[in-house]
């Protein structure tokens, strides 16, 4: 069992996401330290990619932040064996820096390099079951896990491909689109759950979680755990914007953080026990 | 199953959203453009007849053929319904869509020739269209902003970026991924996830099966070069694909050379779309093919005078015929475009597109490779660049041009 299956093993998870960089080196290095002490369970770590096909306008703008203030796939590196936290970090990138990373042809070196600095999963967006072979290939032999998303639009053969070659948790995607903070809760949610009961892998749902009565819904729906990302980085978007003080703004992530897991626990209180094995 | 890949080139690179929909795109290519179920490529080739003025002239060009002790052979793509090749795909493409039951339209547009086509085809055949266009090329292709809006297309805006055609596609895929299941995304060129590639060079290869037929009825032989400008490449493989097998017909990609192709690694720019030339492997949009970026894998700001050739990618089919030796990578600068430009307008007659005059370029430059019979494709009009033309010209010093005084309000 892996350190972020074992996140998934007692009770929901909460896993946020920030883009690494955003809006400065030193500044993100406290949000996601203060993600960790609001009491995310795995944290997402976004490495910026110049084309963000999959991402709404707030991802977007966390990413032309952190690319701008000089963010790297070595920086990023870096960044992640400075953290001082003590949960499972899951690096979210596209393929093309996973490709290009090191001197040879392939995914090897950038997953090499990942496991070195503490990196215990990845999850990229551009990335279909058909294509992940090499990069499968490498995580299986360094160890770690590779997180693929479900899609409202996926079924049949096509999620029977992408479960066989998930490890970690399955990303839910709630909705159609692109990341994003919303007003509800999509009604796709639990159509998206029910097609995965049969399946023993983490799940975990994303896009547009904003508020803790969102997460307390989804949980209750049967998820494993809630990500979120676009609510918080609108509070760094926010922060930088007004030129509030870091730790302010940390203050404001670690406090959404809580209210986040807070309605996860809530929603896992609601669910109707399972039946006691005999 | 057609393959996905030309080599290691191509594949599927895409959110898991959109793989239902592609898969369902690639069976409908199979069925309808390969095996032609239901009268589908009857229907298409009716109506590029009808509607698109197909097929269009191979024309010998006198002036040009003197100029350069060749005998010279305009493929008049200028001449389509709309005044450019972008219409062959963008019917087939929209009326595939209708094959398949979508609803809507969306698609990316650069210089504006993609999303006009594609404004023609959808009024045409009756589906509403939304098209993406980066700010900056919405100011500098005002009129078929403008066309696309007669033809009741909704052009939105693209301020992120620089504004250009990578970002445009940026947006359209985003569209398509929140709206996949009644929307078809209309791809301008053979870039993106496989079928795309494919099918579009399927549908532009009618430019070649047509001038192969019409360069032998009128020399009696093959041309020994075949020169056609390349961007994302559609006009490219379009004019090349009935060619590849010819081994004795040169085949010549003319990318634009921009201000230079030295890049910029500090700014994140390479001031020219050389992407065949100067490029190298990576994943984009997609595929994977021949791109410019950084030694990160950060994609490049792109240039050109052409906002046509102005991306930082290339369809995968032409990076792995270049790899093959069967396609040969050229660069024309901007300067040298612009003068090919004008020089076309007065030797021939013919107005070409600013990104038809790299092709144009190329030749001037170097007559000797043509040899004794060679094709140039026109692949657009240059009625929608006149006025950069006019901004460009001032900034220069161009013998072909005529006096800019008049137009640029006094010497500069």
């Amino acid at each position: 069992m892996s350190r972020i299956d074992e996140a998934f093993a007692d009770g929901p998870a909460f896993v946020p996401y920030l883009a690494v960089g955003d809006p400065d080196y030193e500044s993100s290095k406290a949000y996601v330290e203060a993600l960790a002490r609001g009491g995310a369970d795995v944290i997402e770590l976004g490495l910026p990619f110049s084309e963000p096909v999959a991402e709404g306008p707030t991802i977007q703008g966390a990413v032309t932040r952190a690319l701008e203030a000089g963010m790297t796939p070595e920086t990023y590196f870096e960044f992640v064996g400075e953290l001082d936290v003590d949960v499972p970090l899951v690096c979210m990138t596209y393929y093309n820096l996973i490709y290009q990373f090191g001197s040879d042809a392939g995914p090897r070196p950038f997953v090499e390099r990942a496991a070195e600095v503490g990196i215990e999963g990845i999850v990229v967006p551009d990335l279909p079951a058909e294509e992940a072979s090499p990069l499968r290939d490498a995580c299986d032999d360094l160890g770690l896990d590779l997180v693929f998303i479900v899609a409202p639009t996926t079924e049949g053969e096509r999620l029977e491909r992408i479960m066989e070659q998930v490890s970690g948790y399955v990303y839910v995607q709630a909705r159609l689109g692109v990341t994003g903070a919303r007003d509800d809760v999509s009604d796709k949610t639990d159509d998206a759950l029910a097609r995965l009961t049969e399946w023993n892998v983490p799940k975990a749902v994303g896009f547009g979680i904003k508020t803790g009565e969102h997460a307390e819904r989804i949980v209750t729906g049967g998820a494993d755990g809630i990500i979120v990302g676009s609510a918080l980085v609108d509070i760094v978007a926010e922060g930088h914007r007004e030129a509030r003080p870091a730790e302010d703004v940390a203050a404001d992530l670690e406090a959404k953080a809580r209210e986040l897991t807070e309605g996860a626990e809530s929603g896992y209180a609601q669910r109707v026990p399972e039946p006691e094995h005999t | 199953m057609s393959t996905s890949k030309f080599g290691e080139y191509g594949g599927q690179y895409v959110p898991e959203a959109l793989m239902p929909a592609i898969e369902e795109l690639e069976d409908a290519y199979e069925r309808y453009v390969l095996d032609n179920e239901d009268g589908f490529m009857d229907e298409f080739r009716r109506r590029l007849r009808d509607f698109g003025g197909r097929p269009t002239p191979l024309q010998h060009a006198e002036q040009l053929s003197e100029r350069y002790d060749s005998e010279v052979y305009l493929k008049r793509e200028d001449l389509v319904h709309g005044g450019a090749h972008k219409l062959n795909n963008a019917l087939g493409q929209v009326l595939l869509a209708k094959y398949m039951g979508k609803e809507r339209i969306v698609a990316e547009t650069g210089a504006g020739q993609h999303g006009t086509a594609t404004a023609m085809a959808a009024a045409h055949l009756g589906m509403p269209c939304e098209v993406y266009m980066g700010e900056r090329d919405i100011n500098r292709q005002r009129p078929n902003v403008f066309r696309m809006r007669l033809n009741g297309t909704e052009v939105n805006p693209v301020t992120i970026g620089r504004g250009t055609l990578k970002e445009a596609i940026n947006e359209t895929m985003r569209d398509w991924a929140t709206n996949v299941e009644d929307t078809h995304y209309v791809i301008g060129s053979v870039v993106g996830p496989h079928p795309f590639p494919r099918m579009v060079r399927d549908f532009q290869s009618v430019i070649s099966e047509e001038a192969r037929e019409q360069i032998r009825e009128q020399t009696g032989r093959l041309p020994d070069s075949v020169l056609a400008c390349a961007g994302g490449g559609s006009n490219t493989m379009g004019a090349f694909h009935e060619f590849t097998q010819d081994a004795e017909v040169d085949l010549y990609a003319v990318e634009a050379g921009g201000s230079s192709l030295e890049v910029n690694e500090e700014e994140g720019v390479a001031p020219n779309s050389a992407s065949l030339s100067t490029g190298d492997e990576g994943v984009l949009h997609g595929a994977r093919t021949k791109l410019l970026q950084d030694t990160d894998g950060q994609i490049m700001e792109s240039h050109s005078v052409s906002s046509g050739l102005d991306y930082a990618g290339v369809g995968p089919e032409l990076a792995h015929l270049v790899d093959e030796d069967r396609v040969t990578p050229v660069t024309v600068d901007d300067d040298a475009a612009l003068e090919a430009f004008h020089r076309l307008s007065q030797d021939e007659g013919i107005i070409p597109a600013l990104e038809t005059a790299h092709a144009f370029g190329f030749a001037h430059e170097n007559p000797e490779k043509l040899g004794d019979v060679t094709i140039i494709n026109v692949s657009g009009r240059g009625d929608k660049d006149l006025e950069s033309v006019i901004e460009e010209t001032g900034k220069r010093d161009i013998a072909a041009a005529p006096d800019m005084d008049v137009f640029t309000g006094g010497g500069l």
